[in-house]
């Protein structure tokens, strides 16, 4: 990408320093957390020890006596006002608060407020339930049997716990491929429940301010607007007026998909809230957060690849259980129950495909968010990626090989895909070509065979993903029927420099930096000089937040058509200020000059100015635009990725030796922020990949609800990440540009798997599930008689 | 309990409950809230401190623990209007995100320079070891560590 700007212009290309930067070096952000208001009460939540039982009784007496202690709030409470239950996105059903009984370990049972952080604590320890326990449904194959206990007993007329069924895709024709294939391989992959576990937890101030009859909510959201929206319609019935609910995301800790749903403790903030005419702070802790919040993944899944007789691939068929604990509130706004998975033919030609997922109740507590991917995408990639090396060891051909002879290739771009998808662009072969000579491929496949030889267990894996981000186009997307554009507004002051808000919220993308260099791209303001704001509903135009990598996509695209809109106003004044036709103008980011008087000219900040003092009879005055950008397409980053591993026969542990990653989002902004996004990314892929899980014990008890045992992976463990890109553009973003935020942690984990099977096939090993920890590989090790 | 003690060097004294926590002493009494919290179990290091030189994890020290001592953080870290060489590093090196595991790993670091001034990559990987990011996947936080490592031994501030 050639730079159009100057550094001191700071547009696109240039790895300018952020500017969210100063404030957060200082201690000076200001997260929910940090927000105190005069005469603030403190919510802390009771929550079930158990994981499915009906509640008899519930005691307050005790906790009432705390000092301090003002409510304690129960369902019964809520039930009054019609607010114990709430809907979700996947029009099911989730509970605020329990009337009748609890369906997971950890869930909120009632609320405590105080005036105290310390006494709201101390009230919720004393309050007194009485529970009788129920039969507890953990695994969703046996949640399927008959005869198995039916837990959503609220809903009339349900008679087991199945959900859904989907499927997509030509059935016949993938059936007729599978018949008439050379080869076929088949293997049940599960993809275990994780949690984003951002550093900073959820939690909210609710204020509802009496005098002005309106709510204002300070908010760990990535969506502030759509927050507000269903609000609205949520709580209409008890007078919360759309244009009376103010929600204000400040600095937001990380969020990764953990900050888009509404939890619980958030409504019962809001109810207190209003009942009291205060404002109710409610901060979850580190194991509320990780054993109540939204789960990612859960996916059961049984795959099948076929390829013909010359390793060309040909069909894919899946079924899949997806474990959504007791209801579906999976915050996935495609119109798609499974989300995006059937983008699982991946970065590879297949000719038919097919796709069944159905949807299961459990004794767990709902999400299936997304874990820093779109919607089921990981799930989708790692699926496709373990299958296509399965086939190609079966083939018994090398894995780079395999894979470039069955990639998409250049030429076929925009192509359609046999589940329906159009890629908008891809170089495949261009990265994995450049992942191979950067780790220096054929060297390491010697010394994996020296070392085999010499009995070490050495493993290289590869994983050549395809992404699919920036949601979204209104035929697939939309939230309670909103459709998924999003927006940025600018206003430029008669001194030149600007502010621009956005329908987006930053959690650390950096966004204050990468949208102002989109518009000094786009105008020649230096970014230095404008002003970028989100997650404030009373300012911000309307978007549907940060999530699925769509600000760049979706948001990036809003600003660059808004400039635009500028840009044009702007010709009419510098025509005016130069006093020559529009058409006798030139543009270069920061001035208009007339053709061929190149010394004739009117800068940006001139232009602002006469927008203001000197502009054009029957123009308007000011120099302002706004975009809703509802994008044509999904824009598809892809990337190869090559990992080495070495595993120590003695204890199974896996070590990841080295790690090249091969990204490429189209047109950069600032490949300082592209990379950082790549390196968390890989992390976070990295972490399930050997470390992170959520599981439950057949009472439904939690394993990795706290971060003793949910294992985060700190510098240590971590590899050193190697990085590089190649540069495909979207042929339809107006930069050129791709969502990236998320496209490391969907290849990574894929990579790893490979290398470990990789090092373990001539044992016999052809799969291992995530997380790979040593006692997994201890195992293996010791039933093929390699380890004692 | 009456709790006198010094934070970046200021004198600071308030009665406290015995069970009270270091971390909401300087949060919620003092309002010093670049000090933050992210677990409950010691794990993530977002609040830590300087205690008499040494890094604690905040949240696992009570208030009263405190009592008579010296503690700095991240506020006090700017002398004068001029930031620490690390706060320099984690600018330059891109080596927060979010932001919200920042001052922890900004003290953790600054302890552990002071024991190690000369560190490699890997004994950074360990000073840091602590302290929990999700956003940044470490490697711009050691070269920012190392930023700051340099510039302290050309004789920028310590």
């Amino acid at each position: 990408m050639t730079l159009r700007t100057s550094l001191e212009v700071g547009g696109m290309g240039h790895s300018i320093k952020r500017k969210e930067d100063p404030r957060f070096i200082r201690g000076r952000g200001t997260y929910v957390d940090d927000v105190v208001l005069p005469g603030m009460l403190w919510l802390d939540i009771v929550r079930s020890p158990h994981a499915h039982a009906k509640i008899v009784k519930i005691d307050s007496a005790k906790a009432l006596a705390v000092p301090g202690v003002l409510a304690v709030i129960t369902g019964q409470d809520l039930a009054k006002y019609n607010l114990h239950w709430m809907p979700t996105l996947m029009s099911d059903t989730q509970m605020v608060l329990p009337v009748e009984k609890v369906m997971y370990q950890a869930q909120e049972v009632a609320g405590v407020l105080a005036t105290s952080r310390y006494a709201a604590a101390d009230g919720a320890a004393v309050v007194e339930v009485e529970y009788e326990p129920l039969p507890v449904v953990v695994d969703p194959k046996k949640a399927l049997e008959p005869g198995a206990p039916i837990l959503r007993t609220d809903k009339k007329d349900k008679k087991d716990n199945h959900i859904w069924h989907w499927e997509w895709g030509d059935r016949a024709a993938t059936d007729r491929a599978f018949a008439e294939a050379a080869v076929t391989v088949k293997e049940d992959i599960y993809i275990p429940r994780i949690h984003v576990a951002s550093i900073e937890t959820c939690g909210c101030i609710a204020h509802f301010d009496k005098a002005l009859d309106k709510l204002t909510v300070w908010m760990t959201t990535q969506a502030p607007h759509a927050i507000r929206t269903v609000f609205a319609l949520v709580a209409g019935h008890v007078g919360l007026a759309e244009h009376k609910i103010r929600i204000i995301a400040p600095d937001i800790g990380g969020g990764f998909g953990g900050k888009v749903p509404i939890y619980p403790g958030y409504v019962i903030a809001v109810a207190a809230s209003v009942l009291t005419g205060k404002p109710v702070k409610w901060i979850e802790d580190r194991m509320e957060n990780l054993q109540a919040d939204s789960f990612a993944r859960d996916y059961h899944i049984s795959a099948e690849l076929a390829a013909a007789k010359d390793g060309r691939l040909t069909a894919l068929r899946i079924k899949t259980l997806a474990d959504h604990g007791y209801t579906d509130a999976a915050a996935n706004p495609s119109k798609f129950p499974a989300g995006l998975f059937h983008v699982c033919t991946g970065s590879y030609d297949l000719k038919a495909a097919h796709v069944e997922v159905d949807g299961v109740y459990t004794n767990k507590p709902p999400g299936g968010i997304a874990y820093r991917c779109s919607f089921r995408v990981t799930e989708a990639v790692h699926t496709i990626e373990r299958m296509v090396d399965i086939m190609a060891h079966q083939l018994g051909v090398d894995p780079a090989e395999f894979r470039m002879k069955n990639f998409i290739q250049p030429e076929q771009f925009p192509y359609k895909s046999a589940l329906g998808w159009e890629y908008d662009s891809g170089n495949y072969g261009a990265a994995l070509q450049k992942a191979m000579d950067m780790i220096g491929y054929a060297d390491l496949r010697r010394e994996q065979a020296d070392k085999r030889a010499r009995g070490e267990l050495m493993g290289i894996g590869i994983s050549s993903f395809t992404e699919i981000v920036g949601a979204g186009p209104s035929k697939h997307f939309d939230i309670l029927g909103l459709k998924m554009f999003d927006s940025c507004e600018i206003r430029i002051h008669p001194t030149g420099k600007a502010i621009a808000r956005f329908g987006t919220k930053s959690q650390g993308q950096g966004h204050e930096t990468t949208y102002a260099q989109i518009l000094a791209e786009e105008l020649g303001i230096p970014a230095a000089d404008i002003q970028v704001e989100e997650g404030d509903t009373d300012t911000a135009p309307y978007g549907l937040g940060t999530y699925a990598s769509r600000s760049t996509p979706v948001a990036g695209a809003a600003a660059a058509m808004a400039a635009r809109k500028i840009q044009d106003k702007a010709r009419k004044i510098a025509a005016h200020l130069l006093e020559v036709a529009e058409a006798d103008l030139e543009w270069e980011p920061g001035k208009f000059s007339v053709k061929g008087a190149p010394g004739k000219s009117k800068t940006i900040q001139d232009i602002a100015f006469a927008a203001y003092t000197n502009h054009p009879q029957g123009m308007e005055a000011g120099l302002e635009a706004v975009s809703y950008y509802d994008p044509p397409n999904l824009t598809y980053p892809f990337g190869s990725y090559i990992c080495v591993v070495d595993i120590d026969k003695g204890t199974g542990e896996v070590k990841v030796r080295r790690f090249v990653a091969i990204d490429d989002c189209g047109n950069i902004i600032n490949p300082m922020i592209v990379e950082g996004q790549i390196h968390g990314g890989l992390t976070m892929g990295f972490a399930p990949a050997l470390f992170e899980e959520i599981s439950y014990d057949e009472v439904g008890n939690i394993q990795g609800g706290s971060f003793i045992d949910y294992l985060v992976p700190t510098a240590v463990e971590t590899p050193k990440w190697e990085t590089g890109n190649t540069c495909t553009p979207s042929p339809h973003h107006p930069l050129g540009a791709k969502g990236v935020g998320e496209s490391a942690t969907v290849g990574a984990p894929a990579a790893i798997a490979n290398a470990v099977v990789d090092a373990l096939w001539h044992l016999g090993v052809r799969h291992v599930d995530i997380p790979i920890t040593p006692p997994k590989v201890w195992k293996l090790l010791r039933e093929r008689g390699v380890t004692e | 309990m009456r709790v006198q003690l010094s934070i970046n060097g200021e004198k600071h004294e308030a009665d406290v409950e015995p069970r009270l926590l270091l971390v909401h002493l300087i949060r919620d009494v003092l309002r010093l809230t670049g000090t933050h919290i992210g677990c409950d179990t010691t794990h993530c290091g977002a609040c830590a401190v300087i205690l008499d030189g040494r890094a604690v994890k905040s949240c696992t020290v009570f208030a009263v623990q405190a009592r008579g001592k010296e503690i700095m953080t991240v506020e006090g870290l700017e002398q004068d209007g001029k930031l620490h060489p690390l706060q320099e590093g984690f600018m330059a090196e891109h080596g927060l995100q979010c932001g919200y595991c920042t001052p922890g790993m900004l003290m953790t670091s600054y302890a552990f320079l002071q024991k190690n001034p000369t560190p490699t990559d890997d004994d950074v990987r360990r000073g840091i070891s602590g302290n929990l990011c999700r956003c940044t996947g470490y490697v711009n936080i050691v070269k920012a560590v190392q930023y700051a490592a340099a510039k302290i031994r050309q004789g920028g501030a310590a």
